[in-house]
């Protein structure tokens, strides 16, 4: 009977081990990230490029509701002083009302949330064809793709948390125009390879030489795509370099705990045994 | 309560206090001097790993709850602000959400424990149906934690969940109405969550209360299912069970670590990081990990009736186990057929865990089928059976004996 | 190993485990008591706001807020101002010259706390024997350097951290450098 219970096991695994990817999804690639692993940390240059192609592109018709524009100066996020932070926030135009309560418009303070592109969600559809642009202040953590087993299991050991950027940075440089042969695109729609479906609304956002760098980095679609993901993830987690390096410091603590434990119980439990 | 208390304070003041409210007694003749047999493994000691997370829980449940705001407009935008601005609230909300998944794992090891050592068999009736109320609660406490995030998990999980109910005939969709508050899940729906989400944690600390109360009338269940028969068969629970139980407690604490710090959203559906939206259903709607087995349960029953039946019924039936298992032998050690099928049970519901995350087609609704027919089988069909036809291997005839030799 | 020697290492065992213990639960405890002190959007929305003082009539007091506290301005005419500054000081219940109360070059501006120093009460402006205000809940009365003359009150009323940007505009949340006069 165990050796049929062993059977029957072999058998799930097999079955569980088949093809787990949904047919009309492409694994993306996997990408090296400085923040990825246990020691993982944001590359602030590489951040404030990702905020410059925010800035410039994304914001036209993405929201980014949940930060606030003094986020850009806080620790382990990209890294910008706090004059800088000011003058950011100043060069926006924030919707408030003057002191007779009418709508006017006034430079923006760090402590503003970063303006939406459209006033609501129906004026975001109208605007996009009728589908609303995604705010991307959880973005990074909101995307993802089917592993599979065993690879699920093997991503808890290797700490692999990083599908969101990958499955960005993957759509970002997964635009093939004309589509492939026999690729059903409707009207309105844009054939990407890593896109469940393949057919995504958002037309290509980004080209080569779309964006200025400053400091010297390559000015094409591999960096764009690489950079924009990168402040994606510290968007949706700013705190990712503070809980890897507590964790660390958690799990040395609770494995040197354990040992004086385990010592004290057999030391407990000798006068039994 | 076994055994009379022999607690006699030293300090003046605790004696004082002793005369007038017993509860250092009542303390010392259950946790340091209670007697615990000798033989107990690790499968004893996820008791205290439950109770540990209980207070986990509790104690980050409240301090989320002065952050959080259960309306519909905030509620996401609350769970965000504490990502971001409350101090450590990042920390707090990863051990909160982990933590259910943490408290989940041990409660499924812990009655696995139960159902191979016979816990559940004469005189521990009581003790193991208590245990599957708490199961309950802490069932929909989950449920309801997880509808407070507000995401599109969240709320299609919560609608999914409250349509059970029109299944029953006549009053279903009165009773879905009554539940929602509305005609959808909504803002009602989210603000009563919040309530009850509250509310049962402590209903379950009662309950604990109670179940530990019924376990130590009739003293621990242990491996050899042989009741202790001296006082060479037990040891004081402090500090022996204390710092065993410690022991396995922070090693427990390294695996939720590891999830909490380096892989907080291995076990949070990337959906639900998306706000609620009521007109979108996403395309895979999939509980937590713990309901999968239930869910799978579920869909496996075409009729609707009957697939809700089979859902409230697989959880239920595990309360007339006591009865159901006919052996009069307690330990699965000496059960050599019956640890075939415990075994194969374990490999099916973790088998019906997977088929609840898979969608319901294929190959894989004929799998859910036949592990559902299983799991119903092992408790209407092989526990009875076995126990009138299993030959049993012969009992030590003491627990000392079992672990020290024939030379106890 | 001696029975000694075995009691003390055994001890040591157990009084390194304890501690640590110990240790690990005290810095369970700082995150679950930090969370309570005010979230990061709380402080920037208590960043230092500036107040133009242009509109601020001769005798007129402004109230603003800063921190969710209210902030009195008060635009002192010559006659307030010498009532202020023609008096004992060793008078007062809570002695201070009305120099220590506003900026070197800016003495016709008073910027004070608009709480009460008694149990918290916002005072009622232009009221009160001493031209400044008059708390309803108990009587206290201050002047109009917001120094308290009558009633239970123990303390002036206190000064906010402030500084001039200009003639006729005031960062109130950030001291200046130079002492006030």
């Amino acid at each position: 009977m165990k050796t049929q219970a062993i059977i029957l096991g072999a058998v799930l695994a097999a079955v569980i081990a088949a093809p787990a990817v949904a047919e009309d999804q492409v694994s993306p690639p996997r990408l090296t990230w400085s923040f990825a692993g246990p020691f993982g940390k944001y590359d602030e240059a590489q951040l404030q490029r990702g905020f410059k192609i925010y800035r410039e592109v994304c914001s036209n018709c993405h929201s980014l509701n949940l930060l606030s524009i003094r986020n850009l100066g806080d620790v382990g996020g990209p890294g910008f002083n706090e004059a800088q932070v000011a003058q950011i926030a100043s060069e926006y135009k924030i919707k408030d009302l003057d002191d007779s309560g009418q709508p006017t418009e006034r430079a923006g303070r760090p402590a503003d949330h970063f303006p939406a592109p459209f006033p609501n969600e129906a004026a975001a559809k109208a605007a996009n064809g009728g589908t609303a642009p995604p705010d991307m202040s959880t973005l990074a953590k909101a995307r993802t793709y089917a592993r599979g087993f065993p690879w699920w299991v093997i991503d808890v050991f290797t700490q692999y948390q990083e599908q969101g950027p990958d499955y960005i940075a993957a759509i970002l440089k997964g635009y093939k125009d004309p589509p492939p042969a026999g690729a059903n695109v409707p009207q309105g729609g844009h054939y990407n390879e890593y896109f469940p479906g393949h057919n995504i609304a958002m037309p290509p956002p980004l080209s080569d030489g779309q964006v200025k760098y400053d400091d010297g980095s390559s000015e094409n679609l591999e960096q764009y795509s690489k950079d924009i993901s990168a402040f994606l993830e510290w968007a949706a987690e700013p705190h990712l370099m503070a809980r890897k390096r507590i964790g660390f410091q958690v799990i040395i603590f609770l494995i040197v705990l354990s040992g004086l434990l385990y010592f004290t119980k057999k030391k407990v439990w000798s006068s039994v045994h | 309560m076994s055994g009379h208390s022999t607690y006699q304070p030293q300090n003046k003041f605790l004696q004082w206090f002793e005369k007038r409210l017993p509860i250092g007694g009542l303390i010392y003749s259950s946790f340091v001097a209670y007697p615990t047999p000798r033989n107990l493994n690790y499968w004893w000691t996820f008791g205290g790993i439950l109770a540990f997370m209980l207070g986990v829980q509790i104690i980050t449940g409240i301090v989320l709850a002065m952050h959080y705001t259960p309306n519909a407009d905030m509620a996401f935008s609350s769970v965000e602000t504490i990502m971001r601005d409350v101090n450590y609230g990042w920390l707090l909300r990863y051990v909160h959400a982990t933590g259910a998944s943490m408290f989940f794992l041990a409660v499924y090891i812990h009655m696995f424990r139960g159902m191979y050592y016979g816990s559940y068999k004469e005189p521990r009736e009581v003790l193991w149906i208590l245990g599957v109320i708490l199961y309950l609660l802490m069932m929909a406490t989950g449920f309801m934690g997880y509808v407070l995030v507000w995401g599109q998990m969240s709320f299609w999980a919560a609608t999914v969940i409250t349509n059970l109910f029109s299944a029953i005939p006549g009053v279903g969709d009165a009773i879905v109405t009554w539940l929602w508050g509305g005609y959808a899940v909504g803002n009602p729906t989210l603000n009563r969550f919040f309530s009850l989400h509250y509310l049962l944690p402590f209903l379950i600390a009662g309950v604990v209360v109670l179940h530990v109360w019924a376990l130590h009338v009739v003293g621990q269940n242990n491996p050899t299912g042989i009741e202790p028969k001296s006082d060479k068969d037990t040891v004081p629970f402090t500090p022996y069970a204390t710092i065993k139980d410690g022991f396995l407690m922070a090693v427990y604490c390294i695996l939720f670590a590891w999830l909490v710090f380096y892989v907080p959203n291995f076990l949070l559906a990337a959906d639900n990081y998306i706000p609620a939206n009521p007109a979108v259903t996403p395309s895979e709607i999939v509980p937590e990990w713990y309901y999968l087995p239930f869910y799978a349960i579920l869909r496996s029953i075409p009729n609707k009736l009957l697939g809700v039946c089979a859902l409230f019924g697989s959880i239920g039936i595990l309360a007339f186990l006591p009865w159901l298992d006919t052996s009069p032998v307690r330990s699965a050690r000496y059960r050599p057929i019956y640890r075939q099928f415990f075994w194969l049970f374990v490999v099916v519901c973790i088998g019906l865990g997977y088929l609840g995350s898979k969608p319901p087609e294929g190959v894989y609704v004929i799998l859910s089928r036949l592990f559902t027919a299983y799991y119903f089988a092992y408790f209407l069909i092989v526990l009875p059976l076995l126990g009138i036809f299993e030959k049993t291997k012969p009992l030590p005839s003491s627990i000392s004996e079992s672990v020290l030799g024939a030379k106890a | 190993m001696s029975s000694a020697e075995q009691h003390s290492r055994r001890d040591f065992l157990y009084i390194a485990t304890g501690a640590v213990a110990a240790v690990g639960g005290a810095a369970a405890l700082v995150p679950l008591i930090a969370q309570m002190n005010p979230d990061a959007s709380t402080i920037a929305a208590g960043a230092p706001v500036e107040i133009d003082l242009a509109p601020i009539a001769d005798g007129q007091i402004v109230k603003v807020f800063w921190r969710s506290k209210p902030i009195f301005i008060f635009h002192r005419t010559k006659k307030e101002i010498d009532e202020a500054v023609n008096v004992d000081v060793n008078t007062l219940p809570d002695p201070e010259p009305d120099s220590e109360r506003v900026k070197a070059g800016h003495e016709p501006w008073l910027v004070v706390i608009g709480i009460c120093t008694h149990l918290g009460c916002i005072p009622l402006a232009h009221q009160g024997e001493y031209d400044g205000w008059f708390c309803p809940c108990h009587g206290s009365q201050y002047d109009t350097a917001g120094r308290i003359r009558k009633g239970p009150a123990p303390r002036n009323l206190a000064l906010p951290p402030y500084k001039f940007l200009s003639a006729s505009k005031i960062r109130i949340g950030e001291e200046s450098a130079a002492k006030p006069a």
